[in-house]
């Protein structure tokens, strides 16, 4: 690798000094550093190595010894009566702590799990959470508030179309604009669809850790007739920024009916296969019934909603008590369970995606004709061919591109029932085009902050199917 | 590790192509996923788009046991010690994918929280841009990266061969 | 006190004589919810009579940084009410040089997680709270980041091919 702008030395002109200063530096340069420049690619066993494990010690969130830990008593659940709870014995000697995560297969993304063991029973957990934190509250005072739902749709990102609807909501209800009833249904379509998706991915995920392989194979299988759809329509597999302020980016394209009834057909038969492979399985009866126990109390404490708050028996589903987007105006059932163990919330799962298909099949038949977005031309830009014809067009066209949409100040909140619990925006603006705070409510970190109910008291086993179960999100526990 | 590399005879460029080929046609990866990479690194990896053709379907957990580490997702601040850790691991050879966005550059997320690019813990063999990859996009990044493997120009050595 | 029709919200609004409530409509929806402020002497008694009147829900608590506007740190509360089917809004304001509020988890477990979270990302202390320490960011990272004087820490982007040549 020769310099160009080395001379040779019997033309330069430097002196013997600088000469012996080079001789010397290169001397000091390692070996490791000689063979980078020299081969100008990697040789192996030439990084440096850096005293990195202090970094991934517990420090200021490791587990205090039992007499000191405050918060032994908010985390202690429902013991279910069976023969495999074992009477503490509390010894010093015989407790062990184990680490799981935040790299671990089971872990649904990079979740820590603190666990004081003794034997086989697990009799403390903490959760340590942040290792995905991304920073995307402060990244939304940044980008305005037509940029706003790339930013979201990445925080629950196995269903980033609740994300987006959340968020545009909560905007809409600051500028205090009217979507037209199509771009509601489709709202309405594409959020269903997305929650098939993800139940489709928690269950085959589920499957996956409980021990049963082939679950991964079949629910991938159906989710990827679902992102297919959803390539066909918004033109990417995830992270889509198709619900924005105002509507939906682009109109459904032609031949979707026909797309969606397929869909239906196929997933509907899909599910039809795993309720055949899991339902009755000794062996997967054996592993999620009575484990994980989350009592309504319990719940109701510490905010968590969604399947899992559904299947321990609290009826509590936004799109019935406070619903949007005219979704009163389809028909379905949202199922209840009533022992809020591991079986019942993958079963409320199932069972939701059958309701959501129903959903879907019906805005085939009833979606309205029209806009599929608002037509305020403060919110939405004209069509381009307009802007030939108009100053006002193009006036609008330029500021909205330039400055963004200038939203009046207050304060919002708005949330939907995302596929693990209520997904809620909270946008604080004052005034301008970006906002000034945006709060984004997590359903999966209230579920992360309940798992040592579940899991204290239970075996190690146990612990992977309860995780499984919850089905966290650490994109939306993280943000 | 000197020895391939100079003029290495008949026998040892064979042998060492052969090796490179085995290298390439059983490749572990290392289970790395982190956000919304890793659902399209599990969609590679399912049924539709098979990553088994190439001999990749066991992701192994224990990083002593694997070959290839694809960082997908975003690796945050906390994060960034625990993924060398899983780096310094892995046995040789061992290669680095960065799949997506974020771990290549710091993707949309150009912030206080995260590692503009794993370049900076990690040295990478190959970036898969995206947000996320595709299950394409990142057959094709492992398939190109297994041809700079077999062509000699990604050199990792165990130090025998 | 601004008048209400709501009685849950009347009642529940009657013993604090310094609270002030706003009716807001949610978006493309029929209903509505309630964005109540307190001072933040009343915080535990208006959480516990909340409780004891049914909005027995914890939904969300977090920090805004007004920063220019004093006081410059506003804490909210989100609880909902199952039985009554209504949810409520509570924030109270804290200053910068005493930004204390106390903490709420001994009426509902869930307020744990949230006010670390408070507490990292934005400095409010929670007195009394079991174990207030980093969640998110690294334990010995200093600064809290969301708040205004915090910058945002983008990275200036350079481009290796490019204008120099031009």
């Amino acid at each position: 690798m020769s310099d160009p702008t080395r001379s040779s030395p019997t033309e330069n002109n430097v002196t013997d000094e600088s000469m012996e200063q080079a001789a010397e530096e290169q001397a000091e340069q390692t070996v490791a550093e000689s063979r980078r420049t020299h081969h100008a690619i990697w040789v192996s066993g030439t990084e440096e190595r850096m005293p990195f494990a202090e970094s991934t010690d517990e420090g200021a969130q490791e587990l205090l010894p039992r007499d000191e830990d405050p918060a032994l008593a908010m985390q202690r659940g429902v013991v279910v009566d069976d023969d495999y709870v074992v009477p503490e014995h509390v010894d010093d000697a015989e407790r062990q702590i184990i680490n799981m995560g935040p790299q671990h297969p089971s872990t649904h993304g990079v979740l820590r799990l603190h666990m004081e063991l003794e034997g086989e029973m697990v009799r403390r957990v903490k959760p340590i959470i942040g290792y995905l934190h991304t920073g995307m509250e402060k990244t939304a005072e940044t980008l305005n508030y037509a940029q706003g739902s790339t930013n979201v749709t990445r925080m629950d990102y196995v269903s980033p179309f609740a994300n987006e609807l959340a968020y545009s909501l909560a905007v809409e209800q600051l500028l205090g604009v009217e979507v037209p009833p199509r771009a509601s249904a489709i709202r309405v379509l594409m959020t269903e669809l997305n929650r098939v998706a993800s139940h489709l991915l928690s269950s085959a995920t589920m499957g996956m850790d409980v021990g049963a392989l082939s679950m991964m194979i079949y629910g991938w299988r159906e989710r990827e007739v679902c992102l297919d759809f959803f390539e066909k329509v918004t033109g990417l597999r995830m992270n889509h920024n198709y619900i924005r302020p105002g509507g939906v980016a682009a109109d459904l394209p032609d031949g979707w009916t026909d797309d969606v009834i397929t869909l239906i057909e196929m997933v509907n038969g899909g599910v039809d296969e795993y309720e055949e492979l899991l339902n009755e399985n000794p062996i997967w009866l054996d592993r999620t019934l009575g484990v994980g126990v989350l009592t309504p109390e319990e719940v109701k404490q510490f905010g968590v909603t969604g399947p899992v708050a559904r299947a321990s028996g609290v009826d509590w589903d936004l799109r019935k008590q406070t619903p949007y987007c005219g979704i009163e105006l389809y028909e379905f059932d949202v199922p209840l369970g009533k022992h809020g163990d591991a079986f019942d919330r993958y079963k409320m799962r199932i069972d939701e995606i059958r309701q959501s298909l129903r959903i879907a099949s019906q805005i085939t038949e009833t979606i309205p004709a029209g806009d599929y977005r608002s037509v305020d031309p403060k919110v939405t830009p004209p069509p381009r061919a307009r802007i030939d014809e108009s100053m006002e067009a193009l006036i609008h066209h330029f500021k909205l591109f330039t400055e963004g949409i200038n939203v009046p100040p207050g304060a919002a909140f708005q949330a939907v029932e995302g596929p693990r619990g209520e997904l809620g925006c909270h946008i604080v603006s004052k005034g301008g085009a970006r906002p000034w705070r945006m709060r984004w409510r997590a359903p999966s970190f209230a579920a992360v902050q309940a798992l040592p109910s579940m899991m204290t008291d239970s075996m190690v086993a146990d612990v992977i199917a309860t995780l499984a179960s919850t089905d966290p999100v650490l994109g939306d526990v993280d943000r | 590790m000197a020895g391939i590399s100079d003029d290495p005879g008949f026998l040892l460029t064979t042998v060492g192509k052969g090796v490179n080929w085995a290298r390439t046609r059983s490749m572990w990866p290392a289970t790395f996923g982190l956000a919304c990479c890793a659902i399209e690194m599990m969609g590679t990896g399912a049924a539709h788009n098979d990553l088994a053709r190439f001999g990749m379907e066991v992701f192994r957990a224990s990083p002593r046991q694997a070959d290839l580490l694809i960082v997908a997702g975003r690796v945050s601040q906390k994060m960034a010690p625990v993924l060398r850790q899983v780096y310094d691991q892995m046995a040789e050879p061992k290669w680095v994918l960065s799949m997506g966005a974020c771990a290549s550059t710091g993707g949309m997320f150009n912030n206080y929280a995260l590692v503009q690019g794993v370049d900076e813990v990690v040295p990478v063999d190959i970036y898969v841009p995206g947000c996320p990859p595709g299950p394409q996009s990142l057959m094709h990044g492992i398939l190109s990266l297994q041809e700079k493997i077999m062509s000699g120009e990604i050199q990792r050595s165990t130090g025998i061969l | 006190m601004t008048d209400v029709d709501n009685k849950l919200i009347a009642a529940l609004l009657e013993p604090f004589e310094s609270a002030q409530v706003s009716e807001r409509a949610y978006a493309s929806s029929d209903s509505t919810y309630f964005a109540i402020s307190i001072p933040v002497e009343d915080w535990v008694a208006f959480a516990e009579a909340a409780k004891t009147r049914g909005f027995d829900t914890f939904s969300d608590l977090f920090a805004i940084d007004h920063f220019t506007d004093a006081p410059r740190f506003e804490v909210v509360l989100n609880l909902v009410a199952m039985i009554a089917n209504e949810r409520i809004v509570v924030s109270t304001t804290v200053p910068y040089d005493d930004p204390t509020v106390p903490t709420l988890t001994g009426i509902f477990a869930g307020a744990n997680f949230y006010e670390r979270e408070a507490f990292d990302l934005m400095g409010i202390e929670f007195p009394g709270h079991p174990d207030l320490t980093r969640i998110l960011m690294p334990d010995e990272w200093e600064g809290h980041p969301l708040r205004k004087d915090y910058d945002i820490g983008a990275v200036p982007v350079q481009f290796k091919a490019g204008s120099a040549d031009l």
